[in-house]
């Protein structure tokens, strides 16, 4: 950490001691997450969502681990076996509804923070890297949801498999046998289950790397704040140990009442039956649907209809859906507004509401079926998409005025009077 | 420069999705999309309560056996329920001795291998076998019910949307078809083999009503066995074959919640008190 | 929560002993709860590993005997282990009687072995308690030891004819389960 009144850590006892001078774990630990991480004073409950999405990732990482000592990646047996789990595998049917539900808990956190982040500039200078390698997060988390979707082989898993490396199948020349690579196989099977659990199994470690480089990232800068502006002084910060320790802490009390609401009265609420009909190759579901949390990118994919000249439609569509994440990456470059937080910045605010508002209809657009108004309205919603990062947020970082900051995060929380100056009820921690 | 390519991408992206939007709206002006037989006739499940229902929903034991008795008197003579195993159905109240007796009476046997040739065999079931399927494969269901596959029973409350209800409006749902349907779409009429039910998707099963009339079974309880009556317990009994574990759920659903809240309720207050005095 | 940073309106340490301790109480009350619930979580997740619903049902097994000769024995599965069930000739009852039982390893006589009236059929689990290989001696033609039992090979037990551990590094007789007649020619193991 580069602020001067970090604290360090201190040994306490000879054990530690000893430690400290061989393997200084608890050392980088006090930096990374306890006293000696200085935090603005003044996060909102929308800065809870990083660790809370660590903490999802923790969930399904031990669930996981858990469910593969019973199931089998076998087409023969893998629907069977994930209903011996849920059957008569001890508390199995509690750790497969947490693994599932978990996932979809995961998407929500996880979306959440992206439009903290999205709404607070989080991904500008000096930021970049933590929103890269968050995007990355995000990307390696749709992979490994969809193949743990595969894995329970119902009837979605088979088809979702099968329509999803079908968007491989829409690059010219090489896309049938890159489908066929992927699946090893003309059609899901076996080969395709098979090496799906492995990298399922994989990836969440990957994850979890990244996540470090993530939170490594973070720490350089230190972590941004609703106003936007940088920390200047120590009044401006308080040590992460106890005060975000104690609201993470509570933080995740509501999250797991909420997730176990879930887990235990509506644990079915957010998948769909199909995929309690075991995978049946002659036969697709009447109404096919990703997993909800893929329905925005499933709304775009599907919007496009009409050939461009000699681009297919569905190629474009394939195009379009990668794109809408990859332009992400572009994001710190496109909006170069000096202001970071958008409650200063009104004409932003606006759009990004509108953008809000958006997503949300093309989450409920992509799961409804491929027919008329959904269609028309989702090229409308897609088309804002768009427009919205690569026209309407260059222009209006341009043109927007933006409201006075406040001098600093201690003004901000104090008011003027106080600023600048170490007077008035500014933390002064007892030792 | 990022800027200009974005602008050009996203004008790319925009504009022909704003043109396909354009010809499609023409489209749905000038054609209209037809209304389809399924959109008018279809109809969504009645409403069923059950003792399972809701955060404290319990199995009703006795209900359960007679649905039980239903499917073993009528559904299995074609659906199997290849998930639930004998020794399962202790969890309704039947002894162990009840148990096995059901398993060796069972009308199918399970396949075996005669030990002395080898040939492939059936013998009695035992408590720990799964039930046997009516047919030997799908090929032999198929040609048993004209070409249709029966389903698995075993989660099927689980697998279709509205869960029991869906089970139990599909089952009272068979009627003759309106004639309202003949008139606007001949082409959804029942053809031969199929039955007119709104409660199916596409209108047309090929089940026949499997509970054309009351008192097709006598429950031992003394319950008057109507089609209505017959129709809820088996739609329960399968609510606990898709989910055995459901009344387990619920009674861990509230110990962790309770839990939680308790938890939470201290973690607000430590958080409270960590943070007293710092103004944020 | 020792280091638990405590100040009031002067920013000074809280100096009324009891709203402190009261407060300290609070963050200890409260972290203690959230340890009790993660202990708890720990149930589900070591009690997965033990034998599910299905394994445990597997628990009974019945066997048709009547083709079993004298000096023949079969074997047969139960929980997924090895059974032996041997009839023995009236000589290897007489061997496995002669043997004074305080010389052994495992004190015990053919009779507590077997069903009464039924002497002659010797059931036991084929898993020698040393280490739990199987032993050989139940098919045809197989080693049956220096006792005309069984013989582990993988570290050298011997068995005699009534299953006993003779010589060898096994500690205990072969294990004879919970078994019952259920007629002349037909035995329920489990």
């Amino acid at each position: 950490m580069s602020f001067s009144w970090a604290k360090h850590y201190e040994p306490k006892s000879d054990l530690t001691k000893w430690l400290d001078e061989r393997l200084p774990l608890p050392r980088l630990v006090y930096g990374a997450i306890g006293g000696g991480y200085p935090v603005p004073r003044n996060l909102n409950y929308f800065w809870n969502f990083g660790v809370l999405a660590g903490i999802a990732l923790t969930i399904q990482i031990v669930t996981g681990i858990i469910m593969a000592m019973h199931y089998a990646p076998n087409a023969l047996v893998a629907f069977d076996s994930t209903e011996h789990i849920m059957r008569d595998v001890n508390w199995g049917w509690m750790l497969r509804y947490a693994h599932a539900n978990g996932a979809s808990f995961f998407f929500i956190v996880v979306y959440i923070h992206i439009f903290r982040g999205l709404y607070f500039s989080s991904y500008k200078a000096p930021r970049e890297m933590i929103w890269l390698l968050g995007l990355v997060i995000f990307l390696l988390m749709m992979a490994t949801a969809f193949m743990g979707y595969v894995l329970p082989w119902g009837q979605m898993s088979f088809w979702g498999a099968k329509v999803i490396t079908g968007l491989f199948g829409a690059i010219p020349l090489v896309g049938e046998p890159i489908q066929q690579w992927l699946l090893g196989g003309f059609a899901p099977d076996n080969a395709a289950l098979n090496r799906f659990f492995s990298l399922h199994y994989l990836l969440p470690f990957v994850i979890a790397g990244v996540v470090i480089l993530h939170i490594w990232a973070l720490h350089i800068p230190g972590s941004s704040n609703p106003t936007g502006v940088e920390v200047k002084q120590e009044s401006d910060t308080v040590p992460f140990h106890p005060y975000y320790t104690a609201k993470d802490g509570f933080g995740l009390g509501v999250f797991l009442i909420l997730f176990c609401s879930v887990l235990f009265f509506a644990p079915n609420a957010l998948g769909h039956p199909d995929n309690y009909i075991p995978a049946n190759p002659l036969s697709t579901p009447a109404h096919i649907v990703p997993e909800w949390y893929f329905w925005p990118f499933y709304a775009i994919l599907r919007a496009f209809t009409f050939d461009f000249f000699i681009v297919p439609a569905k190629l474009l569509g394939v195009l379009a859906m990668f794109a809408s994440i990859l332009l992400l990456f572009f994001l710190p470059w496109l909006d170069r507004s000096p202001v970071r937080s958008g409650n200063y910045r009104p004409l932003f605010r606006t759009f990004f509401i509108i953008l809000v508002l958006d997503v949300l209809l093309l989450g409920y657009l992509g799961g409804a079926p491929a027919e008329e108004p959904y269609v028309m309205l989702s090229q409308l919603a897609s088309a804002y998409y768009f427009a919205h990062f690569l026209i309407i947020l260059p222009i209006i970082s341009k043109i927007e005025k933006p409201k006075p900051l406040p001098f600093s995060i201690t003004e901000s929380v104090l008011g003027k009077a106080s600023s600048g100056t170490a007077g008035g009820p500014v933390l002064q921690p007892a030792e | 420069m990022i800027r200009i390519g974005a602008f050009l991408v996203g004008l790319f992206f925009s504009g022909w999705l704003l043109v396909s939007f354009g010809v499609g709206a023409a489209a749905y002006i000038s054609e209209p999309p037809q209304p389809t037989a399924e959109h008018e006739f279809h109809l969504h499940p009645k409403k069923l309560a059950l003792s399972s229902d809701g955060p404290m929903g319990k199995f009703d034991r006795q209900q359960l056996q007679r649905g039980f008795q239903v499917y073993k008197e009528v559904c299995s003579a074609c659906h199997s329920m290849r998930l639930v195993a004998f020794r399962n159905l202790t969890e309704l109240g039947y002894t162990e001795d009840e148990v096995k007796a059901i398993a060796a009476n069972w009308p199918t046997q399970t396949p075996s291998i005669d030990p002395a040739t080898g040939e492939p065999t059936t013998r009695p079931s035992i408590a720990s076998d799964y039930i046997p399927s009516p047919h030997a494969n799908e090929t032999a269901a198929r040609a048993a019910n004209n070409n249709a596959l029966p389903p698995d029973l075993s989660l099927i409350t689980k697998a279709r949307h509205g869960g029991a209800a869906y089970v139990y409006s599909l089952l009272t749902g068979y009627q003759e078809p309106p004639a309202e349907l003949a008139k606007k779409f001949p082409d959804a009429m029942p053809g031969p083999g199929l039955n007119y039910n709104p409660y199916f998707a596409n209108l047309n099963i090929a089940m026949a009503n499997p509970l054309g009339s009351d008192g097709i079974v006598t429950y031992s309880d003394g319950t008057n066995a109507t089609r209505e009556q017959m129709a809820k317990d088996v739609a329960a009994f399968l609510v606990w074959t898709a989910e055995p574990t459901l009344e387990k759920r619920h009674q861990t659903g509230w110990a962790v919640l309770i839990f939680l809240i308790i938890a939470t309720g201290l973690g607000y207050m430590a958080y409270r008190n960590v943070w007293a005095g710092v103004k944020h | 929560m020792a280091e638990q940073v405590t100040m009031n309106q002067d920013g000074t340490a809280a100096v009324e002993s009891d709203g402190v301790r009261r407060r300290d109480f609070i963050n200890i009350a409260a972290v203690s709860f959230a340890g009790v619930g993660g202990a708890t979580v720990l149930i589900p997740l070591i009690t997965q590993m033990a034998p599910s619903k299905d394994v445990l049902a597997l628990s009974s097994t019945e066997v048709d005997i009547s083709a079993v000769q004298p000096g023949q024995a079969i074997k047969t599965v139960f929980r997924k282990q090895p059974v032996f069930i041997r009839n023995l000739t009236p000589a290897e009852i007489a061997a496995a009687d002669k043997v004074p039982v305080d010389s052994l390893r495992d004190p015990q006589t053919l009779e507590e072995r077997t069903v009464d009236g039924k002497t002659n059929w010797l059931v036991t689990l084929g898993v020698c308690t040393h280490l739990g290989c199987v032993p050989l001696g139940a098919a045809q033609g197989e080693v049956k030891g220096e006792f005309g039992g069984y013989f582990c090979p993988c570290h050298g037990s011997h068995y005699d004819t009534a299953g006993r551990i003779r010589k060898g590094p096994a500690p205990a007789n072969l294990e004879v389960p919970e078994f019952a007649f259920l007629s002349d020619t037909v035995i329920k193991i489990g």
